[in-house]
């Protein structure tokens, strides 16, 4: 993995009819790195991603490849492939007309471009399929087409739009797994796009977490869940219980009206803060004077686990336990100080972490009105 | 009993959709001399004959398969342009366009012919030159614009907007992306406009009528005919326009039937 960025973003900013899309993104992206930019709909990803395609032209800013301005340079001459949301093969070519359409395109010689072609769909592992329409092949087949096309130009960056969005989950999971495979034996960089947190943890080496336009935090899977900055990326990457705070000293804080030793320091004293507690990361305990002490008031099977929503003075708290609690019950909670994140106040707070209106219904209807917004 | 009561009626119905057009194709073999032409006097070719020495006639047919031709062409270009950038267009702009194009389509033929002719004469004056094949040419292509575009607007609608872009990502300029994908995307609905285009132009009288000068199309022909005396060369033209006709649609069914089937087969 270098360290040179082959793409930068400077200073970008986008509006359409008078709606700002992005607000002075800068981004850079290292050679070989699997990005994945991972947000809500509507929060700029996509188009972030079809600016380095040269689908979409900045009202401000600019794009460098590989240290070269290319703002201004239409899409067909960029060294950058892209695999759609809904694949976009062509309809009226088979496979192996549409894998090897770039390098026709390219003008290679029909011998490399079948060398080419075949070594592509082993690749994706549909060796067999070269003279089958693209129609009578399944989503998953679609997709692999689609990536086997990307790769035949040989790009130096391959952006993924949403790529597994269309796909059941069990695909989903296998293609996630693939997906990688093919980016660690390419070494190409992959700039990948989804709304799916867990996707994006499990597969990139730097996340990308963006909303209203723009970037929230940059990091590794692993410091954007146990370090978030703000409310925010705490809430949309997993599970998160969110309280008001005060830092008294360095690790020392205050939520919940008791005085918690935590491993967080730099903050001003008696400084404002967030207090972020992943719900996994909570003990259940015997009801005692030590331990934070609440009323289980809703329990639901989740398979691995029992998440169970508890009254604490008011606030409600989610914990995540193996261990089936029944609605009433009386229980503590023990933190231990490497289970206490703290955060700086942000506009975004205040905003999440409380579960007090928690169901699964709401749960439900979020997840159907943000697929009636990505069929729109 | 239900069931032979709906044979008959579906019977009359043929009947009278085609007993004229029977009863022509008949008579057009008749060896009448010109005493009488509802009485059948043996078989004959003979109208036949005189229908390919007859050089008005002739003319008037070349005039009207060039008109027909670079009619459908022309608005074939230019209605498919015009309904890739009514696709492109916002919700309540492409709406107001797309009344705007099909406003002609209902506007009665004679007052599209009347205000074409006073456009033409107007503009024919204003440059200095008659009305003639250009201006039956430009008519031609007016009117039958609306229709390509209704033809291949639903294709673009159908089309997976993604698969222009995915072109321009491999490699191709946006005018090779639009013929080596989007063409092939829309090319049924193209088929279709200038087929549509070059069956109105064939027939159009009364735009034609209006927009010719001194130059004859086949329907203005034929109707200058019928002002002087019928003659049953009528019937043979009419028959062999007739048999034009039926073997296009015929084609054009055939060439739909298998590409539903390639289409079957590949669902």
């Amino acid at each position: 993995m270098g360290e040179k960025p082959i793409i930068s973003l400077q200073n970008i900013a986008v509006s359409f009819d008078g709606e700002q899309i992005l607000k002075n993104l800068n981004l850079n992206i290292r050679d070989g790195e699997f990005v994945t930019l991972l947000g809500p709909s509507g929060c700029g990803k996509t188009t972030t991603l079809r600016i380095i395609g040269g689908f979409v032209r900045p009202d401000t800013g600019d794009v460098y490849f590989d240290g070269k301005k290319i703002t201004d340079v239409p899409p067909h001459k960029r060294e950058v492939n892209t695999i759609f949301q809904k694949y976009a093969l062509f309809p009226h070519l088979n496979v192996y007309d549409n894998v090897a359409f770039g390098m026709r395109i390219h003008k290679k010689s029909e011998k490399e471009i079948k060398k080419t072609v075949h070594e592509m769909l082993d690749l994706v592992s549909l060796g067999g399929f070269a003279h089958r329409g693209v129609n009578r092949l399944s989503g998953g087949q679609q997709q692999r087409v689609a990536i086997a096309r990307a790769l035949a130009n040989d790009p130096k960056v391959l952006l993924l739009d949403e790529p597994l969005g269309a796909l059941d989950l069990k695909l989903r999971k296998d293609m996630q797994v693939e997906l990688k495979k093919i980016q660690q034996a390419t070494g190409i960089t992959f700039v990948f796009v989804t709304h799916d947190q867990e996707e994006a943890l499990s597969m990139s080496d730097t996340v990308v977490v963006m909303d209203k336009g723009e970037i929230q935090q940059i990091g590794t899977p692993q410091d954007i869940y146990n370090e978030p900055q703000n409310a925010f990326v705490a809430d949309f990457i997993g599970e998160s219980n969110i309280l008001d705070g005060v830092m008294h000293e360095d690790y020392l804080c205050e939520f919940a009206g008791r005085k918690f030793r935590c491993v967080d320091k730099g903050f001003a004293p008696r400084e404002s803060v967030d207090v972020v507690i992943r719900p996994e990361d909570i003990d259940v305990m015997e009801p005692s004077e030590e331990y934070l002490t609440g009323t289980v008031t809703n329990v639901t099977f989740k398979g691995v686990h029992y998440e169970i929503i508890v009254d604490v003075k008011g606030f409600k708290w989610m914990i995540q336990s193996t261990d089936f609690q029944e609605v009433g019950n009386v229980i503590g909670l023990r933190l231990q100080p490497d289970d206490i994140h703290i955060m700086k106040k942000s506009e975004y707070s205040g905003m999440f972490g409380d579960y007090s209106t928690f169901s699964d219904e709401m749960e439900e209807d979020q997840s159907l009105q943000e697929e009636a917004e990505r069929e729109e | 009993m239900k069931k032979a009561v709906s044979r008959v009626y579906m019977t009359l119905v043929f009947v009278f959709l085609y007993a004229p057009i029977l009863l022509l194709i008949v008579f057009s073999f008749n060896d009448s001399d010109t005493k009488s032409r509802t009485v059948w006097s043996g078989f004959s070719t003979r109208w036949y004959e005189q229908l390919f020495q007859d050089r008005m006639l002739l003319d008037a047919l070349r005039n009207t398969l060039i008109i027909a031709v670079v009619a459908a062409v022309a608005s074939t270009v230019l209605g498919t342009l015009a309904a890739i950038s009514i696709d492109s267009m916002k919700k309540w702009k492409r709406k107001l366009v797309m009344n705007i194009t099909n406003l002609p389509m209902l506007n009665p033929e004679i007052v599209t012919g009347v205000s074409l002719m006073l456009l033409m004469v107007f503009a024919a004056r204003f440059l200095g030159v008659d009305l003639g094949m250009g201006s039956i040419i430009l008519a031609h292509i007016t009117f039958c614009l609306p229709y390509v575009i209704l033809s291949v607007l639903p294709k673009l609608g159908q089309m997976d907007p993604h698969l222009y872009e995915a072109a321009q990502d491999l490699g191709c300029t946006p005018v090779r992306a639009f013929f080596k994908v989007v063409l092939p995307e829309i090319m049924p609905g193209v088929v279709t406009g200038m087929v549509m285009a070059f069956t109105l132009s064939i027939d159009d009288f009364i735009i034609s009528y209006f927009c010719s000068g001194t130059t004859q199309t086949l329907p203005v022909f034929i109707y200058s005919m019928t002002r002087k005396r019928v003659s049953p060369e009528i019937n043979a033209l009419s028959t062999l326009l007739f048999a034009v006709v039926l073997l296009l649609l015929l084609v054009i069914n055939i060439r739909q039937g298998k590409v539903g089937k390639k289409r079957e087969v590949e669902a």
